[in-house]
Order: C-alpha cells, then structure tokens, then sequence
C-alpha cells in the first residue's frame, strides 16, 4: 500500500509556477525523501497533501484516502512539521501541546512529556519567548505526539543544533522501526543519504529524479581527480572542473578508455576514479536540468 | 469546542479591556448626572435648536431632562461607537489573524473540517460581543441604582438589546470580509464602523439620504427613534439580519476553499 501517492498534481498561482505534473509514490513504511532547492516547489506539494492548498489539477491520497474528500480523517492520522513553526502568542509550551491534542480529541500528555524530555523542552516556557530552535522543537512534539502514522517534515533540521538533530533522528528512525511512514523534505543531502531508502528530487516544479538513494547516487559520472599534466581539451563529458595548484579535479561521464588514452600521452603522478557524491549530483540536477544519468 | 475555547482564552484580555472601557466611561456619565440634571432642561432646549445637528444626534426628538433621554445620547455614543469598534476588531480579526500570525497553518493541519473552524470561531465572537454587552447592561444598571434614580428597564434594554444587534451585525460583516484578507484588517474593521455611524448621521440630516438607513446598523439602534417607537423598527432590523446572514454564509464559502499560504 501507498503512504503517499499523487497523480500528475498541478498548481499554478496566476501565472506564476507552483507544482507542474508531480507524481509520487511511497510505500507505507518508507523513509522517503524529498530533495529540492528553495523555492522548487517542496512546500506548495506538502501544502497540498496536507489541504492547505488546493490543486489547480490532478489527485492525491494520503494512506489510501483522497486528500480533499476524506481531509479530517487522514489528517487525524498524520503528523506535520512545517518549514517554519508559528504558535499562539502568549500560550505556554504545554498549552500549545494541549491545545494541539485536544484539537486531536486526544490527551497526548504523557507522550508529550516523553518527547519534551528527549528534545530538553521546557514545558513551562512561553512559545512566543522561544528562539527558532525551541520552536522547533515544539512543531515536532506536535507532529509525534499523537504518534501518527505518516509524518510529513519540511525542513525538520533547520534551527536545531547537532546534537538535537542527532536525538530527533533516533526519534524518527525509532518510530520508523515501529512502521511510521517518514517523508522527510529538505536541502540537506547527509540527511537524506544517511537516512533515507528513496528520494524524489524536485526542481522549478517537477520531479526530475526518483529512486531509491543509491540509484540516485549511482551515476555514469566519475569524479576525476589527478596530477599531472594532461592534455583534456579534447575530451567530451567533462564538468565542474577544478584546479588548485597541479591537481585537477573534475566530473566526467565519458568513455573510460577515452580517458585513459588521453592520459596516457600526459604525464600523471597521481589518479583518483570515484563515484561522485550525491551532493555532486545534486547539484548537477539542480543547474543542468540533468535526467538522472 | 476546544477551538472555542482557545479562542475565548486568547480574547480574554481585549475583552476584559473594551468592557471596563466603555462600562467605566458609561458609568462615569450616569453617576455624573445627578449634579448636571438640574441644567439639562434648558441645554435640552439648546441642543434641540442646533438645526441639522440636533437631527444628526436626534437631540431635536429626546429630552435631555430625563435620565433616559441623557442615557440614550451618552449610550449612542459611548456603546455604539466602542461596541462597534470591538465588535469590528473582533471579527475582523477571526479568521484573517491566523493567517497574519501564521499559525493558519498549525490549526488547518489539524483533523478539524474548515466548517468547523469557521463556526467555531464564529461562536467565540459572538460569545465576546454578547458577553461585553450583558457586562456592560449590569454595569449601567447597578450605575442607575447607585444614584438613586429608578432603573427604566424597558428602555434601557430596548437601547441595549438595539445596540447588541448591532454589534452583532457589525462583528458578522467583518468576519465575512476576514475570510478574504490574509493581513490582520483592523484599519479595515475600524473603517468600517466609523463609516456606518456617519452613514446614520447623513441618513438623519436629509430626508434624501433616507435609504442609507437600510444600510447601516446604527439605524435602527438611535437612540431618539427607540425611545420614540418604543421598539426595535423591524423594517430596519430585517435588512441587517440579511445582511448578517450573507456575510456568514460568504466565510464558511469562501474560507472553506481558501488556498492557505
């Protein structure tokens, strides 16, 4: 069964672009991720799947229900970080905890207090007294206290220092063990390399890569990196190259014997051959438009 | 209700404000009146031949000799224009300030219909401008008393039951106009009720400004037009319960398929 499944989903602001044509697919259980620059288009999908915004067209369901008939029940069952957690002014930790249990019909109190010990969150702190971080740390204990079984996370990382990151990983990876769904959106490659199976990289509005994390990384792109002297001019399927002093370092995704030959009539001391990492390809999708190869 | 009552918990001290405000400011003028009671007939007789503003005010149709006709001039100004500025601010704050305090985004994402964020909120301001209005009626009463002078009950709850209808009309139409804005409005809230009032000063200056009496609340809550009829004039009251209506079916319309940004 599909945690999150989306269809051909269009949003567009006037004439502006939001969301062209995405489709998606994440098996219950998955730790998903979901990689794009700013403004890709990240938050208007969550926005949608989650029914804040309507989509211009196409469908989506969330754990099998379609998000806009059956919005109350899904969202029962689901857990959301936004990018940028706002609370009432004036109401203290517990009471935003409260008032998002209740709005739950539910008394989270004691999984409240578990998960504000793991974070180091004062309860008795005013929200509107708390830095970006604590904020933080507040969105998250609304978005798990219910234990929900799809947790949707835009940007969970941002604020929070790395031992927190590291404490609120355990946590999701804790609950992932218990069979929650993750989707887990954010710039932060690590993020997404150590602790996701698949990931959708999404850019100006559409998804422009989906697999599973090795696939991604798994590109015919090497990354050169000699000293010497070589004469590479010639060569096709050369980029991001680099020079600092007589060490050259570039991206190449030619013929290896293309290579080998063209090194052979330089002088080279020194030859590295590996696979790029997925922040390399990363960046290769995000400012070529590349198709995944 | 647990979004009723958050929203009363979170309106609790404006509340408190705006009724100690315009219940104090009322009081002061009731208990003033025993000392300036003696000098009302004759600034009755003045206030009666200021022509076009005698009409405005209806100070040509009340007597300012009676406590009552004191009481419905001070009310007209201290209740009607503070009410209606709570009741404005009220609900023109309702929907439009989650999203101007982008916390929108935490409630919708929550397992409530928007329906029921819309009604929810409703109900709290209508709870607040009810509960102002009963604050202030006690208040202005237990001020009656406390000079010795006998409560007129039946024009004093002709005058204040006028006046909560509408505050109420007011707080509906600004609730309707907030499920459209994604910024707080409360210059447009306040705009709105500064312009209703003098809607009802034109409406008395001309006869043919007549019409504009359909249109604002303050209409059939003056003061000199109550104590004279002796009742709510249902021909004026009818267009404002239309109007109430429209605007609260246009919120749960127009927020239930707002996009949230």
């Amino acid at each position: 069964m599909l945690s999150i499944e989306t269809h051909a989903l269009t949003k567009r602001y006037g004439t502006a672009r939001g969301i062209d044509g995405v489709n998606l697919a994440v098996e219950q259980g998955a730790f998903y991720g979901f990689i794009g620059p700013n403004g890709a288009g990240k938050s208007t999908t969550i926005r949608i799947l989650l029914g804040l915004l309507r989509p211009t067209s196409g469908s989506a369901r969330l754990l099998g229900l379609d998000i806009s008939a059956r919005r109350e029940e899904l969202l029962a069952r689901v857990g959301y970080l936004p990018s940028e957690s706002a609370f009432y002014p004036g109401l203290r930790v517990r009471d935003v905890l409260r008032l998002s249990a209740g709005l739950r019909g539910m008394d989270c109190r004691t999984e409240a207090a578990s998960l504000c010990q793991v974070l180091q969150l004062d309860e008795g702190r005013k929200v509107n007294e708390l830095s970006f971080g604590n904020r933080k740390k507040v969105g998250i204990v609304c978005a798990m206290q219910h234990r929900p079984e799809l947790l949707v996370l835009d940007e969970p990382t941002s604020g929070l220092d790395p031992l927190m990151q590291r404490a609120f990983f355990e946590l999701l990876e804790s609950r992932h063990r218990e069979g929650a769904t993750i989707f887990l959106s954010s710039h932060v490659l690590s993020e997404i390399q150590r602790h996701c199976q698949r990931a959708a990289i999404i850019r100006e509005g559409r998804i422009i890569a989906e697999g599973t994390v090795n696939e991604l990384s798994h590109s015919s792109a090497r990354r050169i990196v000699l000293r010497g002297e070589a004469s590479l001019s010639a060569l096709p399927g050369l980029r991001d190259m680099k020079q600092e002093g007589d060490s050259l370092s570039f991206l190449y995704s030619g013929s290896m014997d293309d290579l080998l030959r063209v090194l052979s009539l330089g002088h080279v001391k020194e030859l590295s051959v590996s696979e790029p990492d997925l922040e390399e390809i990363f960046l290769h999708y995000y400012t070529e438009g590349g198709d995944g190869q | 209700m647990t979004l009723l009552r958050h929203e009363l918990r979170q309106g609790r001290r404006a509340l408190a404000v705006w009724t100690a405000c315009i219940g104090m400011l009322i009081a002061v003028c009731i208990l003033l009146y025993p000392d300036i009671k003696g000098e009302m007939e004759g600034m009755s007789r003045m206030f009666a031949a200021m022509g076009a503003f005698s009409a405005a005010f209806g100070m040509d149709r009340l007597n300012f000799g009676t406590l009552i006709g004191f009481y419905a001039v001070e009310c007209g100004n201290i209740l009607g224009l503070g009410g209606a500025f709570f009741a404005a601010l009220t609900g023109i704050s309702a929907l439009a300030g989650e999203e101007r305090n982008h916390t929108a985004e935490f409630l919708l994402t929550h397992p409530v219909s928007r329906s029921r964020v819309v009604m929810e909120k409703l109900l709290a301001v209508l709870v607040q401008v009810v509960a102002l209005n009963l604050a202030v009626f006690a208040l202005s009463a237990a001020s009656v008393a406390l000079i010795g002078e006998s409560v007129p009950w039946r024009e004093l709850s002709l005058l204040h039951l006028a006046h909560m209808l509408l505050q109420l009309e007011t707080a509906c139409v600004c609730f309707g106009l907030s499920s459209f804005l994604r910024t707080g409005g409360a210059g447009l809230g306040l705009g709105l009720a500064v312009g209703l009032y003098f809607l009802n000063l034109i409406a008395n200056l001309t006869d043919s400004a007549r019409f504009l009496r359909y249109i604002t609340p303050f209409a059939y809550a003056d003061g000199a037009e109550l104590l004279t009829r002796g009742a709510l004039d249902m021909a004026l009251v009818l267009p404002g319960v239309a109007y109430t209506a429209a605007a609260v079916a246009l919120a749960f319309r127009h927020y239930g398929r707002k996009d949230i940004h």
